[in-house]
């Protein structure tokens, strides 16, 4: 009989193989999806994972790789800080549309006019939008004590009926014959979030991504807040004794979260995506989710974590056109990751020792 | 006058329509609650059984066989949540949000052959001489089977929390399951059960939604049902009386906002939509101050070690 004997302290060797294990485990069982599907598994695994960087298209997939990349990590680097004092943001969705509309506006009021100065104030308006946002679950929470998980949530959708009434009204380009949707940012010279080195995907979105990832390295291990985040997930007890206060963690970390997805948003809308549409937001805010926990809550885990992502996405767009695979089925291949994630997990903090049962 | 082409009767009438799905998902999430388990995995489960009820339905024509199949898939999932949380020793928080995004992609995948297609008429219940009373027959006593089985559900519910032993072992499980544990009773198969009811539930939820709210299939189709039912549950301050009147609250919020859409009424279809959940916040808001009521273990993973 199996039994599970609580290890000391939880295994830095699982710690970091446990991903891994779980990435192969889902290729496995996405490869019997697949061929359920009636498709050839081992095409379709090529498919996803190979074909993007190594195929015969990969010059134009790799920089899919950085576009897709780079909300995901910027996003999962905010909800990791949460995650880890047990702060739960999942409204992420929500901040990254709230994000990419305040974003997006300031750049539309400026409109024709050109100026250096419209990008920067966008980005300024995108990162306080998500944070705004943020904080309506933050000060919920500490005002009245409302679980942020289902607030932060229930905007998501607020968020989604704020976005078509505003592609289809206040923003709706007045040019555009009567069309849903902004004026395209990509031809506004100043508010366009243009390539900055051309053919690589490289804009100023994977430049905010990786000052993300290292900012929150330095802060997780290097500085005093995120020493107080850490205790809070792991101690709330002696957190509180040696002085943390909840309130303004529950503050900064929303707050950081919600910025960092907006922000996200305001990359989207202002450079791969263009223009506000009904449906800009194709669900970055929750694969971040995922991300945030397949990259063990580390910034340098998410870095990794979120180009993987990235290349399930891209690969099965490609799987898509060229496999017939249904776009549903990458969906699922994405949340059972998660799934098996946890489920391995279990080899971190606990140990399998097989024993025999007594007689009574 | 806007509000003069609104009739209060059929209000009322479809209020209790659109009251049923939350409210069998909240029962069911009401009872894993009870039993110390946070589930937050109600929306995929919901989609799923919203999904398997309408496939099974179309194929076999009864839309009985459909609830059924639905009560199963949303069961199913439920135990790959339990598997994670209670076996796996998961974050329940995680693998509830885990629940939520395999069980849409699991929906769209299932899905796909069934978009605009019509699914079998579930036949309305008119119970005689009771339907025929005005207003409160055509409010009360005109609706389909599952209606008056949501109302039979919270009874039971709130009869076997209040009255019965297992109700009883149930809510020692959710309070304290070291002393449970200490008793004698079994708190990862109580809590595995109660995982399975609350699965079942929401998938009849779900196929409320699908075969006889809308009804036909399209992606994602419960768009938050699964987290109002959440929010319902502590709004009720975990009791099953309260649900139902939870549930009644946020019906009259989707009919009224949908009749007002219907009559045309100067604010932008976008900003009627966001109602429900917005007033969700708002209970959510309100209710919080009644703290007490939750369980004492809710969200703990149990472990005995000898």
């Amino acid at each position: 009989m199996l039994k599970l004997e609580k290890r000391p302290q939880p295994s830095r060797f699982w710690t970091w193989l446990t991903p891994l294990l779980a990435v192969l485990i889902t290729m496995v069982a996405g490869g019997a999806l697949f061929a359920a599907l009636g498709k050839d598994p081992v095409e379709a695994i090529a498919t996803i994972f190979w074909q993007p960087l190594f195929g015969e298209f990969a010059f134009y997939y790799r920089p899919q790789l950085l576009i897709k990349g780079a909300p995901l990590v910027l996003i999962a680097i905010g909800l990791s800080l949460g995650f880890r004092a047990g702060i739960w943001n999942i409204g992420a969705e929500g901040q990254y549309i709230v994000g990419a509309l305040t974003g997006a506006g300031v750049g539309l009021a400026f409109y024709p006019a050109e100026s250096w100065a419209i990008f920067p104030l966008m980005v300024l308006a995108g990162g306080l939008g998500g944070w705004a946002w943020a904080m309506i679950p933050a000060v919920l929470k500490l005002r009245f004590g409302t679980n942020e998980i289902l607030v932060s949530l229930m905007l998501v959708y607020v968020a989604e009926q704020l976005l078509a009434a505003m592609a289809l009204g206040l923003m709706k380009n007045p040019e555009g014959h009567g069309f849903p949707g902004s004026r395209n940012l990509r031809q506004y010279e100043s508010a366009h979030n243009a390539e900055l080195i051309a053919g690589t995907g490289m804009h100023w979105g994977v430049v905010a991504a990786l000052i993300a990832v290292i900012l929150a390295y330095i802060l997780l291990s290097r500085h005093i807040l995120g020493y107080h985040i850490r205790l809070m997930g792991q101690a709330p007890r002696a957190a509180r004794f040696a002085g943390v206060r909840p309130a303004r963690l529950v503050l900064f970390c929303l707050g950081a979260s919600g910025a960092l997805a907006g922000l996200a948003g305001l990359f989207e809308v202002a450079g791969p995506a263009g223009q506000v549409s009904i449906d800009f937001n194709v669900g970055y805010g929750f694969t971040a989710i995922i991300v945030a926990f397949l990259g063990r809550l580390h910034p340098v885990g998410i870095l990794l974590a979120g180009l993987l992502m990235a290349l399930t996405y891209i690969g099965g767009e490609i799987a898509q056109s060229n496999l017939g695979l249904p776009a549903a089925a990458i969906q699922l291949f994405q949340g059972m990751l998660l799934f098996f994630l946890l489920a391995v997990d279990v080899l971190t903090n606990y140990r399998i020792r097989m024993i025999r049962r007594e007689v009574a | 006058m806007v509000f003069g082409s609104i009739d209060p009767t059929l209000l009322l009438a479809s209020l209790m329509v659109a009251a049923t799905p939350i409210l069998f998902a909240a029962l069911g999430e009401l009872v894993v609650e009870r039993a110390g388990v946070l589930n937050l995995g109600v929306e995929g489960m919901m989609i799923t059984g919203a999904i398997c009820g309408f496939a099974v339905a179309v194929n076999t024509g009864s839309p009985l066989v459909g609830f059924v199949a639905a009560a199963a898939g949303g069961a199913v999932l439920a135990l790959l949540f339990a598997l994670l949380t209670q076996y796996a020793l998961a974050n329940q928080v995680a693998s509830g949000l885990a629940l939520t995004l395999f069980g849409l992609g699991l929906s769209a995948l299932l899905g796909q052959g069934y978009v605009g297609i019509k699914p079998p008429r579930t036949p309305k219940l008119d119970i005689p001489l009771l339907s025929d009373i005005p207003f409160f027959g055509r409010v009360l006593f005109s609706h389909d089977l599952m209606v008056y089985l949501g109302l039979a559900l919270v009874v039971a519910v709130w009869a076997m929390l209040k009255y019965t032993r297992a109700g009883l072992i149930l809510r020692a499980v959710g309070e304290n399951h070291e002393a449970a544990h200490a008793l004698g009773y079994k708190v990862v198969r109580i809590r595995v059960l109660a995982i399975l009811f609350g699965g079942a539930c929401a998938g009849l939820g779900g196929a409320y939604i699908s075969l006889i709210r809308v009804p036909q299939w399209t992606e994602g189709m419960t768009a938050g049902a699964g987290w109002i039912a959440l929010a319902l549950v502590v709004f009720a301050s975990w009791k099953a009386g309260r649900v139902l009147l939870g549930a009644w609250l946020f019906g009259g919020v989707t009919v009224l906002q949908l009749n007002l859409q219907a009559a045309g009424l100067a604010i932008p279809v976008e900003y009627l939509s966001m109602s429900p959940y917005l007033i969700t916040i708002l209970v959510l808001v309100i209710m919080a101050r009644d703290k007490s009521r939750a369980p004492a273990s809710l969200g703990r993973s149990f472990h005995a070690s000898q």
